[in-house]
């Protein structure tokens, strides 16, 4: 039973519906029957839905964002595990150095990582390509990765490797029988966070994005800046809706306070 | 792999072993992350003209236009005003709820936690877009229906105004505060508000002399948060304030992709960004010497 007082408990009641009703209503809008902007009242359509499908930008977008976010959390989980190890069983010179440079994307604003990027790939000739857009979400979601994989792996029992050690095993059946598995739930919620991150980053790819190489987000605001109509709601509750089925799994293995506790997107 | 049992520094012979598992990583963040960042300090002394594109002398005409130029000084204080209001309502709004939740049963709580902690990973575009459905002009669905009501004659203004973009600001953003209250609030031990209480105290003054003192850790660092990504979000600015109310990120992005003045663009993120690292890395300072007990 809650011990919340009747002010408290409706002041609560205010705050979640705050949280929640700019979602809602996204997710409402996109049923309209209507040609414009409308909350379905007495029908509910699925013609903005549909719709989608004779806007090719947006198609393409969406595959190039789920195969950006799956690409770069997979680089991003592969440098990130010998790096937690790295970092959470050596004491060596240059180590607080090291996790924060690692972290460093998580306190440096996107814009101006956006910034960089666009005037480095260009200096480098790789402006305006999908392999630019791959190393520069590589290096945005791999703070995320790291920070679970590392979790995992400080809460090692050594005393496991060690046997498999003095059985005989070698440096690399040691990783791949007794260290992987043990670390292997920290890399699979790490590999989950990597995604959505990946998936919903739109200020640093903004800048870096080109008609040939985008994103959904991207493509998202632009069409956003230009106008508002029902087909960018009906986009958007696909967005949300490939999000909550993450958020779901994501709560389920890991618990969604201790993933997020940390620092933030935008 | 070698395994050291023992607790304490490792033997000489290893140290290169974790710079050797570190090493893809940090070839990666040294190309991709240092160099680009040097490139952006150096990028905002060059000199720009509308024939000639980026000329890479060493001028320092950017800085200049950015201090004293009376255009650029409403944009910066715009962007801090407008991060001190978020940061100001995330506190009245998030650390209450914090609270609230910490007393509510666990079914409840993880409910709620995932309620309230969900969007963060939900777009930003789309829960941006939420808010310009609401509240955007004549169409916007509360506009509507206040008007049908005759509560008010004429839309709300939120779109392209200043407190839109804090509203929408702060909806982002207050479950960052949420959590880190939430965070400071579970050390607490619930024996302490009740011996407070059992010895006479009015919930009020619990509230006050027990459970703020303990939150206050978790309210600072999470305002410090708050106000960093409340000061260089862009999104979000970008989409309630339009092309004419403009921050320092959306300046930015004017610069380098409509503007084409590239050198004065990054000039303008290097400011934001050492502005920042300023502001945080003070405030840090000040909160874990003033709670240095808190921490340990």
């Amino acid at each position: 039973m809650s011990r919340n007082g009747p002010v408290a408990l409706t002041f609560h009641a205010a705050f979640v519906t705050f949280m929640v009703a700019p979602i809602a209503i996204v997710c409402l809008v996109a049923f309209t029957p209507e040609g414009f902007l409308s909350i379905p009242t007495t029908e509910w359509s699925l013609r903005w839905f549909r719709a989608i499908a004779r806007y090719p930008e947006f198609v393409e977008a969406f595959w190039s964002s789920l195969i950006l976010g799956a690409a770069s959390s997979v680089v991003a989980i592969a440098l990130s595990v010998p790096a937690a190890l790295a970092v959470s069983r050596h004491r060596f010179r240059g180590r607080d150095a090291v996790t924060a440079l690692f972290l460093s994307p998580l306190m440096i604003p996107h814009v101006v990582l956006g910034i960089a990027f666009l005037r480095f790939f260009t200096q480098v000739g790789i402006g305006g390509t999908f392999t630019g857009l791959l190393l520069a979400h590589v290096v945005i979601v791999f703070p995320f990765a790291l920070r679970l994989v590392l979790a995992s792996a400080v809460g090692l029992d050594r005393a496991l490797e060690n046997a498999a050690i003095s059985l005989g095993a070698d440096g690399f059946t040691v990783f791949r029988r007794i260290t992987l598995p043990l670390i292997l739930p920290g890399v699979a919620s790490g590999w989950m966070l990597a995604f959505i991150q990946s998936f919903d980053e739109v200020t640093m790819t903004v800048f870096i994005a080109t008609p040939g190489a985008s994103t959904l987000p991207v493509r998202m605001f632009l069409y956003i800046q230009d106008n508002i109509d029902p087909l960018v709601a009906s986009v958007s509750a696909v967005v949300i809706a490939i999000t909550i089925v993450f958020m779901l799994l994501l709560d389920r293995l890991y618990g969604l306070d201790r993933l997020l506790s940390g620092k933030g997107t935008d | 792999m070698v395994a050291d049992p023992r607790p304490g520094p490792l033997p000489r012979e290893t140290e290169y072993r974790p710079w050797l598992l570190s090493a893809p990583a940090l070839a990666l963040f040294a190309a991709i992350v240092v160099v680009p960042l040097a490139m952006t300090v150096a990028l905002s002394f060059h000199d720009f003209s509308t024939m000639g594109g980026i000329k890479p002398v060493f001028i320092l005409k950017n800085w200049h236009d950015l201090f004293t130029d009376e255009y650029f000084r409403e944009m910066f204080g715009r962007t801090v005003r407008i991060a001190l209001w978020v940061t100001a309502i995330c506190i009245v709004v998030g650390a209450p709820e914090a609270y609230i939740l910490s007393r509510m049963s666990a079914r409840w709580r993880g409910i709620f936690l995932f309620v309230i902690l969900g969007p963060l990973l939900i777009s930003v575009v789309a829960r941006t877009l939420g808010w310009a459905l609401l509240f955007g002009g004549a169409t916007g669905v509360v506009n509507q229906a206040l008007m049908k009501l005759h509560v008010i004659a004429r839309p709300l203004p939120f779109m392209f105004t200043e407190t839109g973009m804090v509203v929408a600001l702060a909806h982002v953003l207050v479950p960052f505060m949420v959590l880190s209250v939430w965070a400071a609030l579970q050390r607490l031990d619930p024996q302490v508000e009740n011996a407070a209480l059992s010895l006479g105290a009015p919930h009020w003054t619990v509230l006050r002399r027990v459970v703020l003192p303990q939150a206050m850790p978790g309210v600072l660092s999470g305002a410090i948060l708050v106000f960093s990504l409340a000061a260089s979000a862009f999104a979000t600015p970008a989409i309630i304030g339009g092309r004419r109310l403009k921050v320092a990120s959306t300046l930015a992005y004017d610069e380098f992709l409509n503007t084409l003045n590239w050198p004065l663009g990054a000039a303008v993120a290097v400011l934001l960004l050492a502005g920042l690292v300023v502001v945080v890395l003070g405030a840090n300072r000040w909160v874990e010497k003033r709670y240095a007990g808190v921490f340990e």
